[in-house]
């Protein structure tokens, strides 16, 4: 049973008065992370959006301690960390439980930049939970493409709208073989925070990526951040699932999508809720790229309920 | 009472010793030619449990560094070691390094860098290392990358700038010399345990290089400048209490080979230093006043005692196993120039680059080298 939005723990780590944007989708999500994890904990951060809006030196708006570390290096920083704690413990320099080592990276530290160390530390199996808060764009630095910018969307570096399809990090992060893996966005809590509280139990390598609408970077109405969360979900453009030692299961109202017990809603209303998709709705071809990226979501869709069978 | 042990070692393998005579906590490692033997030995220690610290086998350079700095940031004493473009790899993470004021120390085995190819030994790689903030040593000796990783601790963490031992690719890194490994006791009232000042602690959730305004950050910047200055005196106390603890000595901030009476002064760094005392002794025998100033320190550059030492009149043959790229010869003699610079005008001062690549440096080539100079 999900945990509803009524039951999370009254504690916040995230505290108030932070330089976020209204509607920070990561802010928000960060929130229901912090009453997960609790206040055992260190972050590592690269630089993005959740660092230029944290405080400045040596504050910060989280209750943590938080390090800004160089953009590539989430994966093998939290490594560098975690080994550190666990080797010091041994050592019998470090006292009581030892804190969570987490990373709060966007989708640039993530599918990008980072990639090579995140992949690195999965395979070593290394103990930490690594977060995608994932805005499908470097949004810190004014909206520019990353490897997360679905196809069609406008960016500042993809003036006419992106040509290629986003790639799915989650599952080429389930391929590492760690024990595990799973996705969750801002307008499902209850299922994010216990995702965080499973991750947290487990030891090894934990993924959780957290799609984060942008209203900045995809132009919709500040307000509007957890339906556009919400509608991204029902539209099948974000597939929210959980992998416990490589065994796929997905979580509601996914499930009722792979499983047919729903259609998925046509991505016409998500892709007209967003202005980052103006141009191409507007084009004289919009019809055949509209077509494009429902295709991009229906295959997505039949390779995750096939892959999600292999339970080898 | 325990005596001192005297083994056959490579420089690698001293490298390695060293780092397990200081208890070191956390090891990133990456293989790179020369360096790679530190890792294996590193790897094996930690597995067979001779060194009670975790080998993190990271998948490059980059990640090597910030997995030190993270693990320093953790409180942990850490070690890593690289050549060559693994160290330019890593050049982003250095300067995050002292920038964070975290007392990693690596090693840094010298080879020429990329392109073209090349596998052996210059200073090139260290050189445009210059200004990361990190101090710098290098070695002459296998004996030295011992002892002087140990003394890099010291001060690392005394100071809380992060050290780079430099020693030659092959020469030094694959060569056997006899290595005196001193009883760990020893050592370790010589070197305490790691206690920083400051680590990331749920206790106290602070931020850590986070934006920071000009108002802040030109101080940390001014601060690091003229720490990595005050390194100095606790180099030489470093070297003087590890000489106390062990009876081992290279030198503090230099080193000297008959220099004081010396007309014709060679000023080199690294193993290339250490043949130089041979090339001394051969104009000695022609007749020429010669004699030797190492840098062991070469950052900060020890300007107050190589302004000492040098004899009345020397002419100083520099010789750099780098280039300085836009000016005619290496980069030594140019430091050498500005420290000399309305201080010390009656020092003439000479530069040859030489030894790029690995080209064979033998005494009697060097010792030729400084005749020719003479007369330039």
């Amino acid at each position: 049973m999900t945990t509803s939005i009524k039951q999370l723990p009254d504690t916040e780590q995230v505290l108030s008065g932070n330089g976020a944007c209204g509607g920070c989708p990561a802010t928000m999500a960060l929130r229901i992370v912090g009453k997960a994890l609790g206040p055992n904990a260190i972050m590592l951060l690269t630089p993005s959006c959740s660092v230029a809006s944290m405080g400045m030196t040596p504050k910060l708006g989280y209750n943590w301690p938080g390090i800004n570390i160089t953009f590539a290096t989430a994966g093998s920083s939290a490594s560098g960390i975690t080994h550190a704690l666990e080797i010091m413990k041994e050592k019998g320099r470090l006292e009581g439980e030892l804190p969570t080592v987490f990373s709060w990276v966007g989708d640039g530290g993530t599918y990008d930049i980072g990639f090579q160390a995140l992949s690195a530390a999965a395979e070593r199996n290394d103990n930490i939970i690594h977060f995608c808060y994932n805005n499908e764009a470097y949004s810190n630095t004014g909206v520019q493409r990353s490897g997360a910018t679905p196809r069609g969307s406008f960016t500042t570096t993809t003036p006419t709208g992106k040509r290629q399809p986003k790639k799915n990090m989650a599952l080429l992060m389930l391929e590492h073989n760690i024990p595990y893996v799973a996705t969750a966005t801002v307008a499902y809590p209850g299922d994010l925070y216990d995702k965080v509280v499973k991750a947290k139990n487990i030891p090894g390598m934990k993924y959780i990526e957290i799609l984060a609408p942008c209203y900045l970077g995809w132009q919709f109405d500040m307000s509007d951040t957890v339906q556009m969360s919400r509608a991204a979900v029902r539209s099948g453009a974000w597939l929210l699932w959980e992998a416990e030692n490589g065994k796929i299961t997905f979580n509601n109202p996914t499930s009722l999508i792979i499983n047919g017990k729903k259609a998925a809603e046509p991505v016409d209303e998500y892709v007209k809720k967003q202005g980052r998709f103006n141009r191409l709705l507007k084009g004289a071809d919009s019809a055949e790229r509209i077509a494009e990226i429902q295709g991009d979501i229906d295959r997505e869709i039949a390779f995750m309920r096939e892959r999600a069978k292999i339970t080898i | 009472m325990k005596t001192a042990q005297v083994i056959m070692a490579t420089g690698a393998n001293a490298a390695a010793q060293a780092v397990k005579y200081a208890r070191v906590d956390v090891v990133p490692g990456y293989p790179i030619t020369p360096q790679t033997s530190i890792m294996e030995y590193m790897a094996s220690m930690v597995e067979n449990d001779e060194l009670n610290a975790r080998f993190i086998p990271v998948e490059g350079e980059h990640s090597a560094m910030a997995a030190a700095v993270a693990a320093s940031a953790a409180g942990a004493r850490v070690f890593t070691a690289t050549s060559s473009n693994g160290l330019l790899y890593m050049h982003e993470v250095l300067h995050m390094a002292s920038g964070g004021r975290l007392p990693v120390v690596m090693c840094n085995v010298n080879r020429g860098i990329f392109a073209p190819w090349t596998l052996w030994s210059d200073h090139q790689d260290s050189m445009a290392q210059r200004d990361t903030g990190w101090i710098q040593y290098h070695c002459s000796s296998n004996q030295e990358v011992f002892n002087t990783i140990l003394q890099a601790y010291r001060v690392a963490e005394q100071i809380n700038i992060p050290i780079m031992v430099n020693f030659d690719g092959f020469a030094i890194s694959h060569c056997l010399m006899p290595l005196t490994l001193p009883p760990q006791e020893d050592i370790d009232q010589f070197l305490p345990p790691h206690k920083p000042e400051w680590r990331l602690d749920p206790a106290n959730p602070s931020s850590f290089s986070n934006v920071t305004m000009a108002a802040e950050y030109a101080p940390f910047r001014q601060m690091l400048s003229d720490d990595i200055i005050a390194s100095i005196p606790l180099v030489k106390q470093a070297a003087q209490e590890y000489k106390e603890a062990t009876g081992m000595w290279d030198g503090d901030t230099i080193d000297t080979y008959r220099l004081e009476d010396a007309e014709v002064v060679a000023f080199a760094i690294n193993s290339m230093a250490a043949e130089l005392k041979l090339s001394v002794d051969i104009l000695r025998e022609q007749g020429i006043k010669a004699g030797l100033l190492r840098p062991r320190l070469y950052l900060p550059f020890p300007a107050e005692d190589i302004i000492a030492a040098l004899p009345q009149n020397a002419q100083v043959m520099v010789l750099d196993r780098n280039y300085n790229f836009g000016h005619p010869g290496g980069i030594l003699a140019s430091e050498l120039k500005s420290v000399l610079f309305g201080r010390r005008n009656d020092i003439t001062v000479k530069n040859r680059v030489m030894g790029i690549g690995g080209i064979d440096l033998t005494r009697r080539f060097m010792a030729a080298e400084i005749r020719a100079m003479m007369d330039e």
